[in-house]
């Protein structure tokens, strides 16, 4: 859930990096961080096993300016894709506003792929949200590799709504920040449509910041 | 949520007292998602945005713990540190409210001044629910697709 604060005239919005083990979610987020200037970006934090695998999640405070006076930030979690963790995935997507799902390209995981985009709509459907409402894109990483699976093998299978999708090797940051805008741009468009349905600032009116 | 300047003062004004109140060096407050709402004391030095994301992390896995041995949500959780202690509360279910102190307060202390500072915050964070369940404008209604370009042109 976004979080508007007319005080200090910002908007946190949150985007939950959902995928099976090993996709790629953390590496994505690794790239973001080391391509964004410092003033951009706060600490990433890794909660990881000493085998660098995803045991909590990972996290990444981006701002990426102002719209209408408001300075935008994105909270960009990863979830552990690792089947057992479970529990934790469930608390991560508490409070989303867009996901991308990573799909590992390789044929070998056309099964895991599959499983968690499954175990995606579960868990969100716990919590209330339906994932052929919420913003979504897919996220085909891995493209680099020789055993990929072609991708309209793997839209027929992960994306059959056609959401947005991109092709992407994550090591080496290709596809990795046209995700990232695509499912921003989607939390953005929700925000506006949301916004008849929010809150009007009763004691306080918003000044408005500068019209770009 | 949705946070107004005028309750922002409200709870600003809360916290800040409580650093006082409570001898302590930080107070600050955060939504159940990880964000930041407010902090007051000696935050200078502090990253206040990784913490509120551990903090709601730490509070969402308690929470989960809590579920699986059929225990309600756990309303405090004390950390003893060597020289700094972490106390966090929740507030209202809904806020997680995190006070560090040395050795120049206490635990006792800190329990009474945020026992009040809580039934204060609770008050206030109902009000901005109320206030969210009544529907009007929004800056990000008139929002365009160029606005929202143009945060990736550049
Ligand atoms: N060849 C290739 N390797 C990749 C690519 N993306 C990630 N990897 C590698 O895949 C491995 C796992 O990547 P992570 O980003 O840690 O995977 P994860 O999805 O975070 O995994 P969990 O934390 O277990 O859920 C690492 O060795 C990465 O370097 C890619 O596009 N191509
Ligand atoms: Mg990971």
């Amino acid at each position: 859930m976004s979080f508007i604060n007319y005080s200090s005239r910002e908007i946190n919005c949150k985007i939950v990096y959902y995928g099976p083990g090993l996709c790629g979610k953390t590496t994505n987020l690794q790239y973001i961080y080391n391509k964004t200037s410092p003033d951009a970006k706060g600490k990433m934090i890794s909660l990881a096993t000493e085998t660098e695998r995803t045991l909590f999640f990972d996290f990444l405070p981006l701002s990426l300016g102002e719209i209408r006076g408001f300075k935008t930030r994105f909270h960009l979690y990863t979830v552990p894709g690792q089947v057992f963790y479970d529990a934790s995935r469930k608390l991560i997507l508490k409070g989303v506003d867009g996901v991308v799902f990573v799909a590992d390209s390789q044929i070998e995981r056309v099964e895991a792929n599959l499983e968690s985009v499954e175990n995606l709509r579960t868990n969100l459907s716990e919590q209330g949200y339906d994932l052929d409402r919420i913003p979504y894109v897919v996220q085909y990483n891995k493209r680099d590799l020789p055993n990929a699976a072609t991708v309209d093998e793997l839209r027929k299978l992960l994306n059959p709504k056609a959401v947005p999708e991109f092709e992407a090797t994550a090591t080496t940051g290709v596809g990795v920040f046209d995700t990232l805008k695509a499912v921003a741009k989607l939390v953005l468009q929700e925000l506006r449509k949301g916004a008849d349905a929010g809150a009007s600032p009763i004691s306080s009116p918003p000044r408005r910041g500068p019209v770009t | 949520m949705v946070m107004y300047e005028a309750e922002y003062e409200q709870i600003k004004k809360v916290c800040d007292r409580l650093v006082r109140e409570a001898n302590s060096k930080v107070v600050f407050l955060v939504d159940k998602n990880g964000q930041l709402i407010a902090s007051a004391g000696d935050v200078g030095h502090l990253d206040t945005t990784s913490l509120a994301s551990l903090t709601a992390g730490n509070i969402a896995a308690t929470g989960g713990i809590a579920k699986l041995i059929n225990e309600k949500e756990f309303s405090q959780i004390f950390h003893e540190g060597e020289r700094d202690n972490l106390h966090i509360s929740i507030i209202g279910q809904r806020v997680i409210l995190v006070v560090i102190f040395d050795q120049r307060s206490s635990l006792g202390l800190v329990r009474l001044r945020v026992r009040k500072a809580s039934e204060e915050l609770n008050t206030i964070f109902s009000s901005i629910a109320a206030k969210a369940e009544q529907p009007g404008a929004s800056p990000f209604a008139e929002i365009t697709d160029d606005d929202i370009d143009s945060l990736f042109s550049g």
